[in-house]
């Protein structure tokens, strides 16, 4: 099985979802690493882990819609912000200074904003099936523009511009995961919820991507009339995908704030958007684990150009200096989108499959 | 039996006509081939059977629907499947991908199904697998099966467009420019397949072409069109020696 891995003796075999020994290995080294990370790690640097698992929900989403179907979508904060407000409305004190229904418990908010993403996704996917790759791009710009106006605006529900409200609460059935206890911390605890999330969203968009819609989300990324004439319905895939993406996005938006703890309307700028596209461009565009990649590579990059500011002298940490951290944190974000998109454009996945490909082929050097 | 009718078809571009009145009916088991001169407007009479275009006036009726203003999918459901004068593969994608893409309206799982890729999902996807390992035999693509088209030569790729109708299982597939740009070995394998299909799977064809060698010997009977009309239509041996199809390709000396 090892010495020929690509030996299948029936299709369903072949297409399963771990179709080699080396892939079905790694596989239950995530899911091994992932258990046991809570016990190895700092519980600020597993919140940003947790951080990261949750980030790349949104990413798979962003992926899906972009990546796959080749829909340019810059209003994936918007549908971030639907999703984190609809959990804090579900989940937030009816008595409040805000709206709140008082369900706090998240197998209900978590569902509840993603299908009101996923409704605000339908609705604008009309705009999709009338327009395409710049056009539409400038549409979903505008998404974001509606949107922020709204959360800044709608005081009762969003807490207004610069107050904000707080999020939904970590709750499962009574059981609250942001209190310590014997089972662990609470970022012991989030950390594991956010990784087993992450596995049931990953491996769902894994499954789509390799069946009939996957497919058809592809063909229409690559020809969108050779894809209708074939038989794939253009409007009907088209929602789809920004279905699922907002989907996806609403679930992730949720879970984010429900880890910060607060929410503020004018977090859900054109800013994140771009954070989102870059996770997907760095990682690698159309590839479920590029998504993945990315988010984790976004989110700890701040954490990374603090740990690397000592040995780099110049480089000062106070905001009023002049090449401070954070200054070199947003040019590293550029420089790394315009890097990738030159040198890697398949984006870190790219870069696997070029040491994959060296190793397959070796001694040979092609 | 007539499979498809196309009665009296125009279209224009602004001030072009592309199609001007053309008549013609295929019929069960037929090859129907297409000729005329560059601009003459084949592709068009394509892309309108299709549903790309949308012709001004006229009557298309394919197995008794009729196909005003259905959409390509719709009317790719009906049966009817086409290859493209320019390869238009989704390159990224393997040949093993780009079949099974073909059978996209044979697909009977939705996307929650797909999700999950339980049950009714999976079984699914295995048995278009079959089919689309069908075609490969058929097609003796075998050694191309996981590569991405995009990397394949020319004349594969060609092959693999023919494999991603016939995936379709279709009624009636139009050919447009099998055997463009290949090279006498390639020609004869493409006319071979396109024998097989007739021959071995009863399907009705429409083709346009080029290669008059080919057309000759492959047609039941040829349509000449020229500046968007027909200029005659008939058995391959009368339309050789028809004065106004020499008139159309070669012009007439005044």
């Amino acid at each position: 099985m090892i010495g020929r891995p690509l030996l299948h003796t029936d299709y369903a075999k072949d297409m399963a979802l771990h179709n080699t020994f080396s892939k079905k290995l790694v596989f239950w080294l995530i899911v091994l690493a992932g258990l046991a990370l809570p016990q190895i790690l700092q519980d600020t640097e597993l919140h940003l882990l947790s951080i990261g698992c949750i980030a790349a929900i949104g990413a798979i989403g962003l992926g899906l819609v972009t990546g796959y179907a080749g829909q340019v979508s810059l209003g994936h904060a918007f549908f971030l912000g639907v999703g984190a407000f609809t959990s804090a409305f579900v989940s937030g004190d009816p008595a409040g200074r805000v709206y709140g229904l008082g369900i706090t418990n998240l197998v209900v908010w978590l569902p509840v904003a993603g299908l009101v993403a996923m409704l605000a996704g339908v609705i604008v996917a009309p705009l999709a099936t009338r327009l395409r790759g710049l056009y539409l791009a400038l549409v979903t710009l505008g998404l974001v523009f509606i949107g922020q106006h709204i959360f800044n605006e709608w005081a009762k529900m969003t807490g207004g511009g610069g107050v904000g409200r707080s999020a939904a609460t970590l709750d499962l059935f009574g059981y609250s995961l942001s209190k310590a206890d014997s089972i662990g911390t609470p970022e012991q605890k989030i950390f594991w919820l956010a990784f087993l999330l992450l596995l049931i969203f990953a491996i769902a968009a894994r499954n789509l991507t390799r069946s009939g819609v996957g497919r058809a989300f592809t063909a229409i990324r690559d020809r969108d009339i050779a894809a209708g004439v074939i038989g794939v319905s253009l409007p009907k895939y088209k929602t789809i995908a920004f279905a699922i993406s907002s989907f996806y996005a609403g679930c992730a938006g949720a879970l984010l704030y429900a880890l910060i703890g607060h929410i503020e309307p004018g977090a859900f700028s054109l800013v994140l958007s771009v954070e989102y596209i870059a996770m997907v461009l760095i990682g690698g565009p159309g590839t479920i684990s590029g998504a993945i990649a990315g988010a984790f590579f976004i989110t700890l990059l701040p954490r990374l150009t603090r740990d690397i500011q000592p040995l780099i002298p110049f480089i000062s940490t106070a905001p009023d200096e002049m090449p401070n951290i954070y200054q070199v944190q947003t040019i590293l974000y550029g420089v790394l989108i315009i890097g990738f998109l030159i040198f890697e454009p398949r984006g870190l996945v790219g870069i696997w499959f070029r040491i994959r490909s060296y190793w397959k082929n070796w001694p040979f050097s092609y | 039996m007539t499979v498809l009718t196309f009665e009296d078809v125009h279209l224009s571009f602004a001030g072009v006509k592309a199609i001007d009145g053309v008549t013609f009916h295929v019929g069960q088991n037929e090859l129907f081939a297409i000729i005329g001169p560059n601009g003459a407007g084949k592709t068009s009479i394509f892309n309108v059977l299709s549903g790309v275009y949308r012709p001004q006036a006229g009557r298309v009726t394919f197995n008794g629907a009729d196909l005003k203003g259905k959409r390509p999918h719709e009317i790719a459901a009906l049966g009817m499947a086409r290859t493209f004068q320019n390869v238009e593969l989704f390159a990224n994608l393997t040949v093993l991908e780009n079949l099974t893409l073909g059978r996209h309206h044979h697909l009977r799982y939705g996307t929650l199904a797909a999700l999950l890729w339980l049950g009714k999902a999976r079984r699914d996807e295995i048995a278009h697998r079959r089919k689309a390992e069908e075609i490969i035999d058929f097609l003796e693509l075998e050694q191309w099966r996981r590569y991405p088209v995009g990397l394949l030569p020319y004349g594969v790729q060609k092959r693999v467009e023919l494999g991603r109708a016939l995936a379709m299982e279709p009624k009636l597939l139009l050919l447009d420019e099998p055997v463009a740009g290949m090279n006498q070995e390639e020609t004869e394998d493409m006319a071979r397949y396109i024998l097989d299909i007739r021959d071995e799977l009863q399907l009705p064809i429409i083709l346009v072409e080029h290669d008059m060698g080919l057309v000759m010997d492959l047609a039941d009977r040829v349509m000449v069109v020229d500046f968007g009309q027909t200029v005659a239509t008939g058995l391959p041996s009368d339309i050789q020696h028809d004065p106004a199809v020499i008139k159309a390709y070669l012009g007439v000396t005044s």
